[in-house]
């Protein structure tokens, strides 16, 4: 391969340098500024720094007395922002401008004070010399020679063995971080005859409480309770359910005989992509849509998936009614909610 | 970002643009007032049936039994037609597309009297009373927590809207009347599930109504709130408007001075 | 040199300055910090950008650590927005709505922090792609590129874990797709989330372990990889554009002190100032409305912040695979997107400039920065890639496209999952198509300089147009491009007959050499260019003209 290695001068031609094939051109004339030739123009540059630098500061004063005297409770209306904090507002535009003059204060008078003539610096280069290369192969190998590194096997060996393993306990210190996952993510607190009760509010639900082409957000009655104890919101995590209730006839199949109550169908309103509480339900197409990746399942069609990046139908809880004719689970889920998890199978 | 190194001007154009869309989010928000309901009477019946049958049977058959182009109407109640011919919903401009609120074709008499004639044809929720949508006495902290349990999954936390399957979408409520909101909620108009007053208690709707009052306050205590569509317009924003000016005071502070 | 003139130049310095200099020697290094040269140009200020913004982020995130409380506990909310008043949420998100709400400049400050924040990754994004065109990267600076792209790669997590931190609906749910994501990982998913969140999601722990990467871990090594990155940046000088004066071994620019401290010390206010007035005005995340995390909420248009949203997009447009082995679930909806397009994406960016050289076996010190133009296949990959990160981004965004045009969401996804393989070859072809052609246009110039528009008539009656010759300022900027001629084949057979084996490899390098180098439009030489001046100085360029 003949590679290019070097980008030294090569020669000079009518004049004009030749780095490596590359011409050089010499720095182009330098067009003097109004305010080098100008007094008078120098004079109002000078004026117009010492405006900003001079607003700068009466609005970095304004900003804290803003900060003291505007209430931080009360809205400005501020076209077209609309009603605003107007401590908030006041302070933030004061300080902003102050800081912003600065900057512009500094560039101007650079621009039209400081000298504007460029100056060329000569770039060292970036590889050592040889000898210096040499002299820094020559102190490292004698350095390997008098610590007999590559002279004691059995000590390299040992030491390198016992360096590999110091890190490890760092990692193994880091196992009660937290539990190990068990079938945690197999169970809810749905179980036989837990109350199915609106979400927020907290009441039990009949059957008739619900029209077809309606929607309930809801959690199973022992929910409180439960976050109570755990002091988490864990549970919440994986037991929240939409009811839906669907005309009977419209209802193709779903995921276990007489699990549905009356058209009642109970799914679990965490996604199986990635974990997202679902509950777009358009009652004209029966779809359920996720707000986060769009994934979309048929709830008149056993929750199965028929659009987006999840795999796997919707989960849903088998319900019936207790004596006093308030919705309740049948049991737990038949199988684990939420996304996917390598122990799933 | 593909900013032309030798065209600065196209930066002003780009910031131009930008500020120009940004400032087209803050679309007028109107407040009419909606129309009385009334009480239905038997020539309103009539008077309903025969507008009906004019503007709505085709859709809906002549017996508003329904078609393959229209739901059925029987038992969807008073509510039902008064919020969709009363936002103007209805009359569709054809099967199968979703309806938008616009201003209504019919007046509120003839509204009022379809409204009978729907009623008339089976039990159904009727059109809120005032009273129904009076929210003196309402909770706006339970609201809220009801609004983001029920309500923002399609229209958004702050009542923006947001997209549903295959093109259709749940609208903004920026501009929604307290009885529009209830009558919503009970009907379940189009693809919106219905919250029946049994789950949402008619007080608990007041809260909610009561919370989307704040919203469409649109108050913004930390500045202009971009359409409050969410991080998007924030990061659309600091592209465009953000590093555009610093793109054009770059380009100044390393343009030769004159 | 007339710039920096002390009024009396044999003056040693005094006070402070010689104090210091008693105890460390500095004069000598430090005049010679000050003389140095930097260039002047608009996209040079973009890492200046980030680099403010860095500062800024510093600074504000200080003053939110006084106030936040990074903890999962369950409090009361009775701060001063009414809307949320005796509503149950964490301590961390109270906090949050407090700074908002009841810490006069709070707000401020907030909004500051989380403006700063996307400045500081839009200006990172931006930097990258000024230093990857122009072809910064290149031997000597292949380091800080390396530097860079690990920059860039953990603004991303802190920035993700700053909009984690608030914990309210949004950033809950962004960590329940996080968590979601580490699930799916083979073997180790299940622990490695149980571990993280001290249990299931969303447990007591996570927002307080968060807190200590976000302020602590992440800003530690970020701050000292910004300060080798700067280090490295004065020790090798900067690169400068191709233009009169300016050569490989020299800097052509100003000072540093007074001018460009001057300039950079100004732009640091000016980046301050604007991230200010923007956080004044403009308001950003406002946490109230979307209401403390539950796991059981959520939101319409539920988004990152933008530069995790190609990402999220890259989840959204993912066909729905997922395999069953042995009992073991392969979420290839998640693994792919979330782990192997961003593993393949950052892997392939840090090692370009060793790929690039690969393929040029260019070893020489590049100080000249390339005009996009005149590498034409590295700027039609750069666009490319540019373009595949754009489809992911605006699939991250199909839900707010949908809304806001009214377009269906089932369709964008469907458009994006065709775009995103037949875009960026386009996005490629046409990119350089661009730059050849520019390439061609510029060599017309050398060669035959600008047509001025005025005819001329010829004493045998032929009408020829004079062309004006280009400035020696526009000469050096065209002439200032090292081509680079691709590599010769090797021989499959060596001098002694043998069969060479390396030469299959060699075989895959000369191809990739051609396909980075044949098509380039070479520069004049120096004899075509003489050639050319000759004839427009003898005013004959009429055989130049009819040989067209």
């Amino acid at each position: 391969m003949n590679e290019l290695t070097s980008n030294e001068l090569i020669g000079s031609k009518d004049g004009i340098d030749v780095v490596s094939g590359l011409p050089v051109y010499p720095l182009g004339h330098h067009e003097p500024r109004r305010a080098d030739l100008d007094p008078k123009v120098a004079k109002r540059a000078e004026r117009q720094v010492a405006t900003m630098f001079g607003i700068s500061a009466l609005s970095i004063i304004g900003a804290i007395t803003c900060y003291i005297v505007v209430p931080n409770d009360k809205l400005v209306y501020i076209p077209p922002i609309g009603p605003v904090n107007a401590n908030h507002v006041t302070v933030g535009v004061l300080f902003g401008l102050g800081i912003f003059l600065i900057g512009t204060g500094a560039i101007h008078w650079a621009k039209k004070l400081m000298p504007d003539v460029e100056v060329t610096e000569e770039r060292h280069t970036y590889t050592s010399s040889p000898e210096d290369k040499a002299a820094f192969g020559e102190t490292f190998r004698e350095g390997k020679q008098a610590s007999g590194f590559s002279e004691f096997k059995l000590i390299r060996r040992t030491l390198l063995g016992a360096m590999a393993l110091f890190p490890l306990p760092l990692l193994v210190f880091l196992r009660d971080l937290g539990p190990m996952p068990g079938t945690k993510l197999r169970e809810t607190i749905w179980a036989k005859d837990i109350a199915i009760v609106t979400d927020a509010t907290y009441r039990k639900i009949r059957p008739e409480d619900i029209p077809v082409g309606g929607l309930v957000n809801a959690v199973p009655a022992n929910l409180l309770d439960v976050e109570e104890q755990d002091g988490n919101l864990n549970a919440r995590g994986k037991a929240s359910i939409i009811l839906v209730r669907i005309a009977p006839a419209e209802i193709v199949s779903q995921q276990g005989e007489g699990w549905d109550y009356q058209g009642i169908l109970a799914y679990s309103k965490i996604c199986t992509h990635v974990g997202c509480p679902i509950s777009l339900y358009q009652q004209r197409t029966h779809h359920l849509l996720c707000p986060c990746h769009q994934s979309t399942f048929d709830l008149a069609d056993s929750g199965n998936v028929v659009f987006g990046p999840a795999a796997r139908r919707m989960p849903q809880l088998p319900i019936t009614v207790d004596a006093d004719g308030y919705l309740v689970a049948q049991s737990d889920f038949h199988e684990p909610i939420g996304p996917s998890f390598w122990e799933r199978g | 970002m593909a900013l032309s190194r030798r065209h600065p001007a196209a930066l002003f154009a780009v910031l131009f643009v930008a500020l120009g869309t940004t400032g087209a989010a803050y679309a007028a928000v109107s407040t009419d007032t909606a129309p009385k309901a009334s009480v239905a009477s038997a020539t309103q019946v009539d008077q309903g049936k025969q507008l009906f049958l004019e503007g709505c049977s085709s859709c809906h058959g002549v017996a508003a039994q329904g078609s393959s182009n229209g739901p059925s109407l029987i038992g969807v109640g008073a509510a039902a037609v008064d919020f969709q011919v009363g936002s103007g919903r209805m009359p569709l401009a054809g099967p199968n597309i979703q309806a938008v609120d616009k201003p209504p074709v019919y007046s509120e008499e003839e509204i009022a009297a379809m409204a009978a004639y729907v009623a008339s044809l089976g039990a159904g929720p009727a059109i809120p009373s005032d009273e129904a949508v009076d929210t003196t006495n309402a909770d706006v902290v339970l609201g809220g927590e009801l609004f983001r349990t029920n309500c923002s999954q399609c229209h958004n936390v702050a009542g923006r809207g947001g997209a549903l399957s295959n093109g259709r979408w749940a609208p903004n409520l920026m501009s929604s009347e307290p009885k529009e909101v209830v009558e919503a909620m009970i009907t379940g108009p189009q693809n919106m599930p219905v919250f029946s007053d049994k789950t949402i208690t008619p007080q608990e709707k007041k809260d909610i109504i009561r919370y989307i009052q704040e919203l469409q306050k649109s108050n913004n205590p930390g500045g202009a709130d971009l359409g409050r569509f969410g991080p998007v317009t924030e990061g659309v924003f600091i592209f465009l408007v953000g590093l555009g000016i610093l793109i054009v005071i770059s380009v100044w502070i390393g343009a030769k001075a004159r | 040199m007339s710039t920096v003139t002390p009024t009396n130049n044999t003056v040693a310095p005094g006070g402070a300055a010689s104090w210091v200099d008693d105890r460390l020697h500095a004069s000598g290094g430090l005049s010679k910090l000050l003389k140095k040269v930097f260039p002047d140009h608009w996209s040079f200020m973009l890492g200046e950008v980030a680099l403010y913004s860095f500062i800024i982020l510093l600074l504000s995130g200080t003053y939110l650590t006084l106030w936040f409380k990074p903890s999962m506990t369950e409090v009361i909310y009775n701060g001063s927005y009414m809307p949320l008043k005796g509503i149950k949420m964490s301590e961390a998100y109270a906090s949050t709505l407090n700074i908002s709400f009841d810490v006069r400049a709070g707000l401020l400050m907030r909004q500051i922090h989380h403006w700063a924040a996307l400045f500081f990754l839009a200006a990172m994004s931006v930097h990258l792609m000024r230093v990857f065109f122009t072809g910064a990267f290149r031997k000597p600076r292949e380091m800080n590129w390396v530097i860079g792209t690990v920059l860039l790669t953990l603004g991303i997590l802190e920035g993700f874990a700053g909009y984690s931190l608030p914990d309210d609906l949004l950033s809950g749910t962004g960590l329940r797709i996080a968590e979601g994501i580490m699930q799916a990982i083979p073997l180790v998913g299940t622990y490695l989330a149980m571990f993280l969140f001290g249990g299931e999601f969303p447990g007591n722990d996570f927002i307080s372990r968060l807190y200590s990467v976000h302020i602590l871990l992440i800003p530690g090594i970020l701050l000292a990889l910004v300060t080798v990155h700067l280090i490295m940046v004065f020790y090798q000088k900067h690169t400068q554009f191709p233009g009169a004066g300016r050569t490989e071994s020299n800097v052509v620019g100003f000072r540093l002190y007074p001018i460009y401290m001057a300039k950079a010390g100004g732009f640091f206010f000016i980046v301050f100032g604007v991230t200010t007035l923007i956080s004044a005005l403009v308001a950003i995340n406002p946490i109230w409305l979307y209401g403390p995390y539950t796991p059981s909420q959520v939101t319409a248009g539920s988004q990152p912040d933008w530069y995790m949203g190609w990402l999220d997009g890259a989840v959204r447009i993912m066909p729905n695979l997922e395999t069953n082995i042995l009992g073991h679930t392969i979420s290839w909806n998640l693994l792919v997107p979330a782990l192997v397009i961003p593993g393949i994406m950052f892997t392939s960016l840090g090692l370009y400039p060793w790929i690039e050289a690969f393929a040029s076996g260019d070893k020489r010190e590049h100080n000249l920065l390339d005009r996009p133009r005149n590498a034409p296949t590295r700027t039609a990959l750069g666009v490319m890639a540019i373009s595949f990160y754009l489809m992911l981004w605006f699939s991250g965004d199909n839900d707010i496209i949908a809304t806001a045009f009214h377009l269906s969401i089932n369709q964008i996804t469907q458009t994006l999952r065709i775009a995103i393989f037949v875009v960026p070859p386009i996005a490629y072809k046409v990119t350089k198509h661009f730059c050849l052609g520019l390439q061609r246009k510029d060599r017309e110039l050398l060669l035959h300089g600008y047509e001025s528009g005025e005819v001329l008539r010829l004493p045998h009656g032929e009408f020829i147009e004079i062309h004006k010759p280009v400035s020696l300022e526009e000469k050096a900027v065209l002439m200032g491009k090292a081509d680079i001629a691709p590599l010769p084949a090797a021989p499959a057979i060596d001098a002694n007959g043998v069969e060479n084996p390396a030469a299959r490899k060699e075989k895959a390098r000369t191809r990739l050499s051609a396909w980075f180098y044949a098509d380039n439009v070479a520069a004049p030489s120096a004899q075509e260019l003489a050639e050319a001046e000759s004839h427009a100085v003898h005013g004959s360029s009429h055989e130049e003209i009819s040989a067209h």
